[in-house]
C-alpha cells in the first residue's frame, strides 16, 4: 500500500504508519498541542500581530529581544520536557511486579531520551544563552552584541532544533538510546527507525546555533566594553559568561564532530561506532563525553554569576573576594576539560588512569568551595533582603552543597563502582542541577524580569514558585538518593521488588510538588502581567543595583544607552551613584545600529525542512533544500545594507520619556 | 584594590559619560576579525577531534586495503604543492589589495580560486581510484576515518572557492569597500588556516601512513 | 514576616527526616551498604570514609549558610553592617585551603583505594580477617551479556548458565567478560560493584562472596527494550552446596555448542534461568573475537592479516580477503547499507513503534502477560526440556 516508487520517492519512509493515530497519549497530546496552537494563531490573527511580531521580534537584531525569545522557548520547552519526567515518576511508581505500568518499553525509552535532551539543548542552553544575551551586553555598557544577525540566526537555528525535536513526537519517533543518544544502541544496526536521526539532526542545526552565540558573546565580550571597564573591573556575571561561552566554543565542535561521525555511519554506512569491521563504540563515548563534562560547566558557571550578581545586591555589598571568585571561575574552565572519563571509570582503564581523572575531578570542587564562601561571606555583614532572587539563592546553597559532596563521592572510582549507573548518581545529577542551574535560572528571571519589562514579577505567586520548586525538589529526590544506595539501576521501567515501591510512590508526590512549582511560576507571570501597573518600576533600578544594566531605564531603549558609561569601578553603577554622576540631558547624537532582517529566520526554516528530510529519506527535498540553504546564506552577503541611525531627535524624545518617569517616581 | 572616592580622591568629578567621541561605532570591524578567528578555532577542534578518531582507527583495516597499498604519495606530493602555492597567490592578493589594486587584488583571486579547484579535483580523482579499487569509506575503520578527515578538508576547499567567487562578484559590484576587505582579510584567515591543516593531514595520514 | 517564612524551613526539613528515619535505616540495610562480598564491603567503607570526609566541611557551610542568612537579615538591628568588607587576606587563605585539605586527604584515598581495589587486581584477602592463599587459583567465570539476558560459563568446570551465577563462599572468583551486541554493564551490588561488558573486548573483575545468600544482579547500563529485567540471581553456596549446584547443571543434559549459541544470542526478555552440563570449550575466546559463526575470521586472525598484507578491497563483509573458505556472514546479518545507498523499495517505512503490530488490541487482561510488555517481545529460543523458552 505504501510501497509503490513513486510515493517513495516523493516520501522516502514516511508513510501513514508513522503518525501515532492509534496511541492515545500522544494522540491526546497532539490534539491539545493542535488546540492550544491554532488558539495561538487566531488569536495573533484576530488582532492583526502578525506584522508586528514578524518586524519587531522575529527579525529582530536587537539582544534583549533575542535574549528574551531564548527565554521564552526555555520555558515552553521546559512544560514538555517536564511532561516527561511526570510521565516517567508515574510509570516508576506503579511499575512493580505484576503490573506493568501504562508505558511499553518503546515509548518509555524514548521519554527518557527526550527528557534528558530537552531538559539539557532545550531549556538549560536556551535559558543561559537567554539571560546572557540579554544581561551582559547591559552590564558592559555596550549597544548591541558584536555581531547581530548571527545572534538572530544562533536563535532561529536553535528554535528549529527544538521544533524537529517536538515534531519527532507526531511523527515517528524520538531517539531511544538516552539522552545522548549512545552507541551501539543508536547504530542504524540496533534502531534502524527514525529516531536517531531525529536527535542528531535536531542536535547538529541546534549545536550550530549555540557554538555561533558562544563566538558572539566571546567577541562581544572582549572587544566591546565600555571605556574604562579593564577585564578585573567587570561583573562576575560577565566573567562567568565569557569562561562558560569559551568552553563552549571549546567543547561543541568535539560534538559536532561525533554527530556527524554518527550521521556518516547511519547514512552512508562507515564503520566508525560499528561493533565490527574496526569500528569502536567506546570512542563515541570519549567524544561526547568531553563535550559532555564541560557543558555542566557551560551551564552552571554564568549561574554562579547570577548568584554573585544577586548576592551583592540584596545584600548590599560588594562580592566578597571578587579576584578569588574570578580565579575560581578560570580555574574551573580550564579543569572541566580534564575530567571527561570519570562518566565511565567501570569501563575498566586502569587504576592510575582512574585515579587521576577522580583526583582532577576532585580538584574542582576546590574552587567552587571557594565561591560557595565567597557567597556566605558576602552575607556576612551584609544586610540582606529577603527578596525573590535572594531566597533562591539560599535555597541552592543549601541545596546545592549536598550535590557537591555526592558527584565528589561518585569522583571517588571504588564508590563509582558500587553507585555508577544508579539512581544515586541520577538523583546527584538532578541535585546539582535543578538546586545549581535551575534554581539560579529562576533567581536571573525574578531578578532581571523588572529591567526587561518594567515592573516586578509578583511576589505572592514567586513564593509559591520558590517553595513548590524547593520543597519538592527534596520530596523527589531523596528517596531517589536512598534507592540508588540500594543498588537501583537508571532508566528501568519496571521493578521487581515490591518494597522499593513506597520510595517511587514518594518521588512522583516531589514530582507533583515541582508541577504546582512550575504551575505558580505560569501563574506568577499572567498575574505580574495584569497587575504590572501596580509592579511597575518607574526608576530602572529597583533592588538598588549595582551594575550598569540598571543605569538606564526599564524595559532599556533600544540602543541601551544614549552615552556610552565610562566605569571607574568594579560595581560600576554603585560607583555612579555613590559619586553623584549627572545623566546628561542634553546634546544626544544620531545612534548607529543593526537593522533588523529575515534571513535568520529563513535559513533556520531551510535547515529544519533540511533535518526533517533527512530523516524521512526525502532526498529530492533534501537536496533542494540543501541548495536554498547555499544560495540564502550567500544571497544575504549581498545585502550590504545592514545599519541605520536612530536620529538625535528620536534620542531625546526617548530619554526624556524615561527622566518624565523616573521623575514621576 | 578598588577605591571608594566617596572625598578625598583626585578624581572627585570624573567623566561617567561618553559625551564626544564614540569609540563603539568604529570597533566593528576589529571584532569581525577576532570573531573569526574564534571561529577557525573552533573549526580546528573539529580538525582535531577527527584527527584524534583517524589517530584511533588508522590500523583498522579489518582485512581490507593498507595505506601503504592506496596511497599515491605523488599524486598526494603534487595537491600539497597546489595548496601551499595558492595560499601565496592568495598572499600576493592582500598585498595587491593593501594598495588598493582591485584588478591585481581580483587577478591573484582568480588564480587561487583556480588552483583551490585544481586541488580539489585531484581529490576527486584520487578518490574516485579508491572507490574503483574497492577501498570505500565503508570498507574497514580506517577507510572511513581516511575518507572524513580528508573531505572534510576537502569540502572546506570547496566552500573557501565558492567564497572567492561571490568575492569576485560583490568586487565587481562595490570594489574595495570597506567591508569587502573586512571579509577578504577574513577569507584569508580562512585559506591560509586550510593550509596548515593540510599539511597536519598530509603528514600525519599520508607520510605516517605509508612509513607504517 | 519575609524572613521568618524563610527560615521555618530547615525546622521544617528537619522534622521531615526524623519521620522518614525508620525508613531509611531499613534502606541501609539494603544492597550497597550492606554488602556481602569483601571487595563492595571496603568499597563501602570507602562511601563512608569520603562523606566523613566531606560532612567536615559540608556541615559548617550549611550551618553558617543558615546563621548568617538569619543574622545579616535587613530587619535585624544588632547585626553589623559593613557594606565594604569585601576582602581578607586571612579569610581567602582558609576558604582556599579549607577545601584543599579535604580533597588532599581524600585524594590520598582514591589513589590508594583504587589501586587496591582495581578490579583487574587478583585479591590479596578473602576478608578483612583472612589473607587470601596465593597458591589457590581464583574460580574463573565467563560471563557474556547477551541482548537480553546474562550467560555464565564456568570453563573448568564445563558448566554454564543463564541468568543465573553460582559462587562457593569465601573463594575468590575471577570474572571475565564481554558482550555479543550492546554495551552492557554487570551489576551486583551486593559482590563486588560494576564493570562494562563490550562487544569484541574483554574486561576483569575480581571478587569474592563472604556469606551464603541469594542476592539480584542487574545489568546498569541502558542497552535497548529488553533491558529492564535484563536480571539474574547471585547464589552463594557452601562448598557441598556449590558441588551439587555443579552436579545438577551437569546433570541437565543440555548442550552449549556453536549452534545453540547463536540460538540464544536472538534477542529476548525475561529469560528463565537456564542450565547447561557441558559447554563448547572455545565459545567465550570466540566470542570476545566476534567468530562464533562457523566461518567467520577471529580478531586476531585479521590483526596478524593486517599487520603484513593488503584485503581484498571489494568485498565489504567482515573478514573479506582473508584467506578462502573463511569468508561468512557476520552474526548480526551483513551490515545494514547507509540510508544514502538504499534504493527505494529498500527504505521501508518507519513506523511509530508504540504501534501493536497485529490486528488484535494490544496488552492482556492477565497480569504479568508478556503481551503485557512492549510490541518488540520476541520469542525465547527454544530450549529442550526447559519451560517458557519455546515459542509460545
Amino acid at each position: 500500500m505504501f510501497d509503490s516508487p513513486i510515493l517513495k520517492t516523493i516520501f522516502g519512509r514516511l508513510t501513514f504508519e508513522s503518525f501515532p493515530v492509534h496511541e492515545p497519549i500522544l494522540l491526546g497530546t497532539f490534539i491539545v498541542v493542535v488546540l492550544l496552537g491554532a488558539g495561538i494563531v487566531a488569536a495573533v490573527t484576530r488582532y492583526r500581530l502578525w506584522g508586528w511580531l514578524w518586524s519587531e521580534w522575529f527579525t529582530s537584531v536587537d539582544h534583549k529581544k533575542i535574549g528574551i525569545m531564548y527565554i521564552m522557548l526555555g520555558i515552553v520547552m521546559l512544560l514538555r520536557g517536564f511532561a516527561d519526567a511526570l510521565m516517567m515518576r508515574a510509570q516508576q511508581a506503579m511499575a512493580f511486579g505484576a503490573n506493568e505500568g501504562y508505558l511499553p518499553a518503546h515509548h518509555y525509552d524514548q521519554v527518557f531520551s527526550a527528557h534528558g535532551t530537552i531538559m539539557i539543548f532545550f531549556v538549560a542552553i536556551p535559558l543561559v544563552v537567554g539571560l546572557i544575551n540579554y544581561v551582559m551586553p547591559l552590564q558592559i555598557g555596550a549597544r548591541d552584541v558584536a555581531f547581530p544577525f548571527l545572534n538572530n540566526l544562533s536563535f532561529w537555528l536553535t528554535a528549529a532544533g527544538a521544533g524537529l525535536v517536538m515534531v519527532s513526537l507526531f511523527v515517528g519517533e524520538f531517539s531511544r538510546g538516552g539522552w545522548l543518544n549512545y552507541v551501539p544502541v543508536t547504530n542504524l544496526q540496533n534502531s534502524p527507525d527514525t529516531g536517531p536521526d531525529y536527535y542528531l539532526w535536531a542536535l547538529q542545526i541546534a549545536g550550530v546555533g549555540t557554538t555561533l552565540s558562544a563566538i558572539n558573546m566571546v567577541t562581544t565580550i572582549i572587544k566591546m566594553r565600555a571605556p574604562g571597564m579593564t577585564m578585573m573591573k567587570m561583573p562576575v556575571f560577565c566573567w562567568t559568561a565569557l569562561c562558560s561561552n569559551v568552553l563552549a566554543i571549546a567543547i561543541f565542535p568535539v560534538l559536532t564532530g561525533a554527530f556527524a561521525l554518527l550521521m556518516l555511519d547511519r547514512y552512508i554506512g562507515t564503520d566508525f561506532f560499528t561493533n565490527d569491521l574496526g569500528g569502536n563504540p567506546m570512542m563515541y563515548w570519549n567524544l561526547v563525553w568531553i563535550w559532555g563534562h564541560p557543558e555542566v560547566y557551560v551551564l552552571v558557571l554564568p549561574v554562579f554569576g547570577i548568584y554573585s550578581e544577586v548576592t551583592s545586591t540584596f545584600c548590599g555589598k560588594r562580592l566578597f573576594g571578587y579576584s578569588s571568585m574570578v580565579y575560581a571561575t578560570v580555574v574551573i574552565t580550564i579543569l572541566s576539560y580534564l575530567v571527561w572519563l570519570h562518566h565511565f571509570f567501570t569501563m575498566g582503564s586502569g587504576a592510575s588512569v582512574n585515579s587521576f581523572f577522580g583526583i582532577a575531578t576532585m580538584v574542582i570542587s576546590i574552587p567552587t568551595g571557594a565561591k560557595i564562601f565567597n557567597w556566605l561571606f558576602t552575607m556576612y555583614r551584609g544586610e540582606i533582603r529577603f527578596e525573590l532572587p535572594m531566597r533562591w539563592v539560599v535555597a541552592f546553597m543549601l541545596t546545592f552543597v549536598v550535590g557537591g559532596m555526592t558527584g565528589v563521592l561518585l569522583a571517588v572510582p571504588p564508590a563509582d563502582f558500587v553507585l555508577h549507573n544508579s539512581l544515586f548518581l541520577v538523583a546527584h545529577f538532578h541535585n546539582v542541577i535543578i538546586g545549581g542551574v535551575v534554581f539560579g535560572l529562576f533567581a536571573g528571571i525574578d531578578y532581571w524580569w523588572p529591567k526587561a519589562f518594567g515592573f516586578k514579577l509578583d511576589p505572592f505567586w514567586g513564593k509559591l514558585h520558590f517553595w513548590g520548586w524547593v520543597i519538592g525538589y527534596w520530596v523527589a529526590w531523596t528517596p531517589i538518593y536512598i534507592v540508588g544506595l540500594m543498588g537501583t539501576t537508571r532508566r528501568v521501567r519496571h521493578f521487581d521488588d515490591p518494597s522499593l515501591q513506597i520510595w517511587f510512590v514518594i518521588a512522583a508526590i516531589g514530582a507533583v510538588i515541582i508541577l504546582f512549582g512550575i504551575l505558580a511560576f505560569v501563574i506568577q507571570i499572567a498575574v505580574s502581567i495584569i497587575n504590572r501597573e501596580k509592579l511597575r518600576d518607574t526608576t530602572g533600578d529597583p533592588w538598588n543595583g549595582r551594575t550598569l544594566e540598571w543605569s538606564t531605564s526599564s524595559p532599556p531603549p533600544a540602543y541601551n544607552f544614549a552615552f556610552t558609561p565610562v566605569v571607574h569601578d568594579l560595581d560600576a553603577w554603585y560607583d555612579m551613584k555613590s559619586r553623584g554622576h549627572a545623566r546628561p540631558d542634553g546634546g544626544f547624537r544620531p545612534i548607529h545600529m543593526p537593522r533588523n532582517t529575515g534571513a535568520g529566520v529563513i535559513l533556520s526554516g531551510i535547515a529544519a525542512v533540511l533535518g526533517f528530510a533527512m530523516v524521512w529519506y526525502i532526498w529530492w527535498l533534501a537536496a533542494l533544500s540543501f541548495v536554498a540553504l547555499v544560495a540564502v546564506a550567500i544571497g544575504h552577503t549581498f545585502n550590504y545594507n545592514r545599519d541605520y541611525f536612530i536620529p538625535s531627535d528620536e534620542v531625546a524624545r526617548c530619554e526624556r520619556e524615561h527622566a518624565l518617569l523616573a521623575g514621576a517616581a | 584594590m578598588a577605591s571608594h572616592a566617596l572625598n578625598g580622591d583626585p578624581a572627585d568629578n570624573p567623566t561617567f559619560y561618553l559625551v564626544e567621541a564614540d569609540e563603539h561605532d568604529h570597533s566593528a570591524g576589529g571584532g569581525t576579525l577576532l570573531g573569526f578567528w574564534i571561529y577557525l578555532m573552533s573549526d580546528a577542534l573539529i580538525f582535531a577531534s577527527l584527527f584524534a578518531v583517524y589517530g584511533v582507527m588508522a590500523t583498522s583495516y579489518a582485512g581490507g586495503p593498507t595505506p601503504r597499498e592506496i596511497f599515491e604519495l605523488p599524486l598526494v606530493a603534487v595537491n600539497t604543492a597546489i595548496l601551499l602555492v595558492s595560499s601565496i597567490t592568495y598572499g600576493f592578493s592582500m598585498l595587491a589589495m593593501e594598495e588598493d589594486r582591485l584588478g591585481a587584488t581580483r587577478l591573484w583571486l582568480i588564480v587561487t580560486a583556480l588552483l583551490g579547484l585544481a586541488f580539489v579535483g585531484v581529490e576527486m580523482y584520487e578518490f574516485g581510484n579508491l572507490i574503483a579499487e574497492g577501498a570505500t569509506p565503508q570498507r574497514s575503520g580506517f577507510l572511513s576515518a581516511f575518507f572524513t578527515l580528508v573531505a572534510t578538508h576537502g569540502l572546506h576547499v570547496t566552500i573557501g572557492v565558492i567564497w572567492i567567487g561571490v568575492m569576485l562578484v560583490q568586487l565587481v559590484q562595490r570594489g574595495l569597500h570597506v567591508e569587502n576587505k573586512r571579509r577578504l582579510q577574513c577569507l584569508s584567515m580562512f585559506w591560509h588556516f586550510l593550509d596548515v591543516v593540510w599539511i597536519g593531514v598530509f603528514t600525519f595520514v599520508y607520510l605516517l601512513g605509508v612509513l607504517r | 514576616m519575609r524572613e521568618h517564612l524563610f527560615l521555618a524551613r530547615p525546622q521544617r526539613l528537619g522534622r521531615a527526616a526524623l519521620a522518614g528515619l525508620p525508613l531509611l535505616l531499613a534502606g541501609c540495610q539494603r544492597a550497597v551498604l550492606n554488602p556481602a562480598g569483601d571487595v563492595a564491603l571496603q568499597q563501602r567503607d570507602v562511601i563512608y570514609i569520603s562523606t566523613a570526609l566531606m560532612l567536615l566541611i559540608i556541615v559548617p557551610v550549611m550551618a553558617l549558610t543558615v546563621v548568617f542568612a538569619w543574622r545579616y537579615r535587613r530587619g535585624n538591628k544588632e547585626a553589623t553592617y559593613d557594606p565594604d568588607f569585601d576582602h581578607s587576606t586571612a579569610l581567602e587563605l582558609v576558604i582556599w585551603s579549607a577545601p584543599l585539605l579535604i580533597i588532599i586527604s581524600l585524594g590520598a584515598l582514591t589513589w590508594w583505594s583504587t589501586h587496591l581495589l582495581d578490579p583487574f587486581r587478583p585479591l590479596n584477602r578473602i576478608s578483612a580477617s583472612q589473607p587470601a592463599d596465593p597458591k589457590v587459583k581464583p574460580l574463573r567465570i565467563q560471563v557474556v551479556s547477551l541482548d537480553w539476558k546474562w550467560l555464565f560459563i564456568y570453563p573448568e568446570l564445563g558448566v554454564a548458565t543463564v541468568n543465573e551465577v553460582a559462587l562457593p563462599v569465601n573463594q575468590p572468583v575471577r570474572f571475565d567478560l564481554t558482550s555479543t551486541n550492546m554495551m552492557n554493564t554487570f551489576y551486583a551490588p551486593t559482590l563486588a560493584g560494576m564493570i562494562y561488558t563490550m562487544p569484541g573486548m574483554q574486561s576483569t573483575l575480581h571478587a569474592v562472596l563472604n556469606r551464603p545468600g541469594t542476592f539480584d544482579g542487574f545489568s546498569a547500563n541502558y542497552s535497548g527494550a529488553g533491558f529492564s529485567d535484563m536480571h539474574f540471581r547471585l547464589q552463594g553456596l557452601d562448598r557441598a552446596g556449590f558441588d551439587s549446584w555443579v552436579a545438577a547443571a551437569r546433570a541437565s543434559g543440555r548442550t552449549l555448542d556453536t549452534a545453540g549459541f547463536i540460538a540464544l544470542e536472538k534477542p529476548s526478555e525475561r529469560v528463565p534461568v537456564i542450565h547447561f552440563g557441558a559447554v563448547e570449550p572455545s565459545l567465550f575466546r570466540r566470542v570476545v573475537e566476534r567468530c562464533v559463526e562457523p566461518g567467520k575470521p577471529c580478531m586476531s586472525e585479521i590483526m596478524r592479516h593486517d599487520s603484513h598484507a593488503g584485503g581484498a578491497p571489494f568485498d565489504n563483509r567482515v573478514g573479506a580477503g582473508m584467506p578462502a573458505g573463511r569468508q561468512s556472514v557476520p552474526p548480526h546479518g551483513n551490515k545494514p547499507e547507509g540510508a544514502l545507498m538504499k534504493d527505494n523499495d529498500e527504505k521501508g517505512s518507519a513506523p511509530n513503534v508504540t504501534k501493536p503490530r497485529g490486528s488484535e488490541p494490544p496488552g492482556s487482561t492477565q497480569p504479568a502477560s508478556p503481551k503485557n510488555r512492549d510490541m518488540s517481545q520476541t520469542t525465547l529460543p527454544p530450549v529442550p526440556g526447559v519451560s517458557g523458552t519455546a515459542a509460545a
